[in-house]
């Protein structure tokens, strides 16, 4: 064992690329279950955006388009939930877990010809100066686009549900829906967008793990990593800052226990690679005794007569 | 929306579904450049009445026991909206107690080995399954973010046996138990030779018929039905949660482990990194398309069956990708739940928004 070849720069620095997809796709769901609507799907819409931006960025060369394929993928997938959940009033749960299977086989099938190739890499940020600063520099200021980008669309979201109307409009219908509609609000519309948005964020976190992280495609690559981000909403409160803040342990923990097996630590492999999953158990129970920030009307059906 | 489920539907959707997911299968496997009628015919009707269906009919009750017991466990908590999506690491977990308690009494050939077997597969399972109930009871956490979690760590669990612990002693360094198969005491042996009806085919059936009477003449069972149409008409007739709760995650989780068992030490034999095959997934479609209701489960898991057989047919004479035929599965619980609208909304033409 060697605990000395562990670099905690370059731990930091990837425990910030390890965290972007988990980030991603659970700000997208914070933002669904604020507008009370449980989806289930995340892992099924991650996946299925994976193999959609890796598809379109080897095709077209540009790992730009990769991800604006991969959302479009993801909530071109999530339309279906929208379509089961709000309008054909399905059980939220049951649907949820119907656009995992789907999305699983459906990325098997469209990755089929794509095994085993290197995608274009996406351009790293490298900020003039910033990135120069000896420590902190190497840490902060030079990765890959995307890294920042997660950066933003939490301030984004955050700012969206605190100072908007729009976020102000998605809240009330998460809480309570009838009161909601009893104003006029188009619950059903507001929750088809806020699925949708779910779906997009949720694909680029995919095409993040199958473009940056990884990169390769594999079938079922994303491995839990939707289910980690279902959990990180519950972890966060329902709040964006925080998704950020559980997103980087829960990417810091990833990263540990790869850099433990790579030094050769004397566990076998297999028990630190469950390490992540018993910690988000772990962490959800510690959180789980306050339930009371959940939004009212999470997971219920909304039916204009009733 | 109707007063009440109407009844001609609830028993309608499925077969609907069934035929919608075949059309729309059609059109994906048009679009794959197969010729799609054959390609239904293939998965449809090939296993069941073809050429070399004498070989195929014993695998259905194979391929069937395992989804019919872990969806029958499922849908009890599925009805009291318990949601035990984890069935798939119990089901590994019942493999590997099961197959543990025979590699640790190798190579004796007592009689007991293998009812030793069947009560540490369920052991196993239930265990397993205990761990997101106690949690949900005690601390209120989500036992479908618990229970899937632990699907990872099972599968890691059951890497980290078939590399390490469990690995075959004289199976030159290839990871992988003994095979059960050669172990006379432990194998779960077709009952009748070539049937393909073994133990586990047998505890399915007493499984259908032992939920059917819970559910249906059972105040444990009515508890269930009533926690999950009214929970807080259930609170005030004397239904206690918690015990709901742990009743239904223990049970699922012991009929899950059970199938593992039965599946480790029969048809698959050994225990190995790539032992599971999402059966605990599949179920869960097995369970809705039944109406989670036993005999319906019963009827679903065999056609679940089939879609895997005819699949894996349609893949070596049509090289229908596999993938293909997990779409096609998935599809299945998509189209149940969309059409279940009929079943509690009546749809009138004028409108132009359904329901």
């Amino acid at each position: 064992m060697d605990l000395s070849s562990i670099n905690p720069i370059l731990l930091l620095a990837s425990l910030m690329v390890a965290a972007t997809p988990i980030l991603l796709a659970g700000l997208g769901e914070l933002v669904v279950e604020r507008a009370g609507v449980l989806n289930l799907g995340v892992e099924g819409m991650m996946i299925t955006g994976a193999i959609c931006g890796f598809a379109i960025a080897v095709e077209t060369g540009s790992p730009v388009a990769g991800f604006i394929g991969a959302a479009l993928g993801g909530a071109l997938l999530s339309l279906l939930f929208a379509g089961l959940t709000q309008f054909a009033l399905a059980n939220q749960v049951a649907s949820g877990l119907a656009l995992t299977l789907f999305g699983l086989g459906l990325s098997a099938l469209l990755g089929q010809s794509y095994v085993g190739i290197r995608p274009p890499p996406t351009a790293k940020l490298d900020i003039p100066l910033l990135g120069d600063i000896p420590v902190l520099g190497r840490i902060v200021f030079a990765h890959d686009w995307m890294v920042y980008f997660g950066l933003i669309l939490t301030l984004a979201v955050w700012a969206l549900l605190k100072l908007t109307r729009a976020g102000l409009i998605l809240r009330a219908v998460g809480e309570n829906h009838d009161a909601a509609h009893a104003l006029g609000y188009k619950v059903v519309r507001v929750r088809v967008m806020a699925i949708l948005f779910g779906g997009a964020c949720a694909g680029m976190g995919g095409a993040y793990i199958s473009l940056v992280r990884v990169p390769q495609w594999t079938e079922g690559m994303t491995a839990g990593a939707g289910w980690i981000a279902l959990a990180l909403v519950v972890f966060a409160s329902w709040k964006a800052g925080r998704v950020l803040l559980g997103a980087y342990l829960f990417g810091g923990v990833t990263v540990l226990q790869l850099n433990l097996q790579a030094a050769g630590v004397d566990i076998p492999v297999e028990y630190l690679s469950m390490s992540p999953y018993l910690i988000t158990i772990l962490v959800l129970v510690i959180l789980s005794a306050d339930r009371s920030r959940a939004p009212g009307s999470l997971g219920r059906i909304f039916h204009a007569s009733s | 929306m109707r007063p009440q489920p109407s009844r001609m539907w609830v028993y309608l959707t499925p077969l609907m579904a069934v035929v919608i997911t075949m059309i729309a299968g059609g059109v994906l496997f048009a679009a794959l450049g197969k010729d799609p009628i054959e390609a239904i015919a293939t998965i449809f009707w090939e296993p069941l009445f073809g050429e070399f269906a004498f070989y195929y009919r014993p695998q259905l009750l194979v391929k069937a026991a395992p989804l019919v017991l872990i969806a029958i466990g499922l849908s009890l908590g599925f009805r009291a909206g318990i949601w035990n999506i984890g069935a798939e690491g119990q089901y590994i977990l019942g493999a590997i107690c099961g197959a543990g308690v025979a590699l640790a009494a190798y190579p004796s050939q007592s009689a007991l080995i293998f009812p030793a077997m069947i009560v540490a597969g369920a052991f196993g399972g239930w265990a397993w399954g205990m761990i997101p109930a106690l949690l949900r009871v005690k601390f209120g956490t989500n036992e479908i973010l618990v229970s899937l979690m632990l699907v990872y760590v099972a599968e890691q669990l059951l890497a980290a046996m078939s590399l390490g612990l469990m690995r075959n002693p004289e199976g030159h360094g290839f990871p992988g138990s003994r095979n059960l198969q050669h172990y006379e005491a432990a194998h779960n042996a077709d009952l009748i030779t070539g049937s393909g009806l073994h133990w586990g085919v047998a505890a399915a059936l007493i499984a259908v018929i032992f939920a059917y009477i819970l559910l249906n003449r059972h105040i444990l069972g009515y508890h269930i039905r009533l926690t999950g149409q009214a929970p807080r008409a259930a609170r005030f007739a004397g239904v206690r949660p918690n015990r709901l709760i742990l009743f239904c995650l223990g049970i699922s989780g012991a009929l899950a482990g059970l199938a593992g068992m039965f599946e480790v030490a029969g048809p698959s034999g050994q225990v190995s990194i790539d032992f599971n095959v999402g059966y605990g997934f599949t179920a869960i479609i097995v369970a809705f398309l039944g109406r989670l209701h036993p005999v319906g489960i019963m009827l679903a898991g065999l056609l679940m069956a089939l879609t895997y057989i005819g699949g894996e047919i349609a893949q070596s004479n049509l090289q229908l990708p596999a993938a293909a035929i997990q779409l096609f599965q998935g599809m299945l619980l998509f189209f149940l739940l969309a059409v279940d609208v009929l079943v509690q909304f009546r749809l009138r033409l004028k409108r132009t928004e359904v329901a």
